[in-house]
């Protein structure tokens, strides 16, 4: 874009409010506004805007539902012609998750993504799974010594009963953008919505 | 070739000998080929990897990498007619991500190499200011739990029982020859090869390492091995997997639902 866009009108706010507040197709507990992916509604003309969605993973299939849900509730709202564009600038993260969208997830039974903090790609180091014997077993194994970022010495609370004390059974869960965990203590498995 | 265009506009442009656009058409096709063809290799294993933790990871991964060619081949041109109406002489993946997917270690090994050249080159197109830098810097935080899985595998397989040993390093040889390619130039990207190559040997060696196993020896590419599928130029098993993959689309022109 050449200009610097302009700041939202009172409209624009009205209607980024209305499309925010569409529910997310896949966990319908948190609005796209708690999810952090509608980035701006642009008013082009009397009855016709433009929002701009971002995707939580690049491949998510959810965005189409998501664009037609939205598109529906401005059309409701008097807006004639509705357009969706998505933005992949600046990439969409965990962090873009509200306060209380953290809260609702806990609350669904998904452990909400801890905070990354620094930005940019970070080396993942994720425990030993259950069938890694701790320290003693593998002597040839040199020590892991990747898990030195803040968030890894952070625990993955289950989101059931608290405990801290949780194991990864799978990186990858029913989306893409959930792994698998299960709590040490209360035995419940559980969703991890992952660091993004 | 996709020179057979449609609009005017895009007639002139194909003619156009070495524009910026082709330069940056043919990038586009190189990196969205390559998500393409793994996505499509990976999806095989749906209902077949050996427990339902991989059937769903695999399946998550390949829905990584198809939304990342969806992006990169529409920067192309028509994501759908790249896809499905192209001859396999017209594709620029390279044969590292068509190779069949083996037993589950080859899958495995293959993932290693390629998510690792993935992730490394994606964290360096984000850091430029190119066409690709958006998609980079969001696809290389997919890509790094992508590395992270077949890294954590590796370990597993390599220093597990004899049988996962021998299997996972005949799978990490076997395919060893197809991964000089991946450090050769890709006209409209911009790095530097030796550079690429050198942090992702040691990235895969210190992981093989850890394995218990040996970084393979041999080339990596050459006349005898392998290493022109940017070229267009495939491997026998890709015909019969394109085949699969184009015939509903070629069979049914248009057809929705």
């Amino acid at each position: 874009m050449v200009t610097s866009p302009a700041p939202a009108t009172p409209l624009e706010a009205e209607l980024l409010r209305l499309a925010g507040s569409v529910p997310d197709p896949e966990l319908p507990v948190l609005t796209l506004e708690e999810l952090g992916v509608v980035r701006a509604v642009h008013v082009l003309s009397a009855d016709s805007v433009e929002i701009e969605l971002t995707p939580t993973y690049t491949g998510c299939p959810a965005i189409e539902a998501m664009s037609l849900d939205m598109e529906r509730v401005l059309r409701e709202h008097g807006i004639r012609e509705v357009s969706v564009r998505t933005v992949l600038t600046p990439p969409w993260s965990t962090d873009d998750i509200s306060p209380e969208g953290r809260r609702k997830l806990r609350e669904f039974g998904i452990a909400p993504p801890r905070t990354v903090r620094e930005p940019g790609p970070v080396t993942l180091a994720l425990g030993p799974t259950r069938t890694t014997a701790p320290e003693t077993g593998t002597g040839t194994q040199a020590p892991d010594t990747r898990d030195t970022n803040a968030r890894d010495t952070d625990p993955v609370h289950c989101p059931h009963c608290g405990s801290a004390d949780t194991e990864l059974l799978s990186r990858f869960s029913s989306t893409a953008c959930k792994a698998l965990r299960r709590c040490l203590d209360c035995r419940e498995p559980f969703d991890h919505f992952k660091e993004l | 070739m996709t020179e057979t265009t449609r609009t005017p506009q895009a007639t002139v442009a194909a003619k156009a000998p070495r524009t910026r656009e082709s330069v940056h058409h043919a990038a586009a096709l190189a990196l969205g080929d390559d998500a393409l063809v793994l996505s499509h290799r990976l999806g095989e294993w749906a209902g077949h990897a050996p427990v339902l933790e991989e059937d769903v990871a695999l399946a998550n991964i390949a829905l990584d990498l198809l939304g990342q060619a969806r992006v990169l081949l529409s920067m192309a041109g028509d994501e759908d007619e790249l896809a499905y109406l192209r001859e396999e002489r017209a594709f620029r993946n390279l044969q590292l991500v068509e190779q069949p997917n083996g037993d589950f270690a080859h899958t495995i090994a293959r993932q290693l190499y390629f998510s690792t050249y993935q992730r490394l080159l994606y964290a360096h197109l984000a850091t430029g200011d190119g066409e690709f830098a958006g998609l980079a810097a969001k696809a290389v935080k997919e890509v790094s739990y992508h590395q992270d899985h077949a890294e954590q595998w590796t370990l597993r397989l390599g220093d597990g029982t004899d049988v996962s040993h021998e299997r996972m390093r005949r799978a990490c040889q076997a395919l060893w020859r197809f991964t000089g390619e991946m450090f050769q130039p890709v006209e409209g990207l911009d790095f530097d090869g030796e550079e690429l190559r050198a942090a992702w040997l040691e990235s895969v060696s210190a992981v093989l390492r850890r394995a218990t196993l040996d970084v393979p020896e041999g080339p990596q590419s050459g006349g005898w091995s392998a290493g022109a599928g940017r070229q267009g130029l495939h491997t026998e098993s890709f015909g019969r997997m394109l085949a699969e993959m184009q015939h509903l689309h070629r069979s049914h022109p248009g057809a929705s639902w």
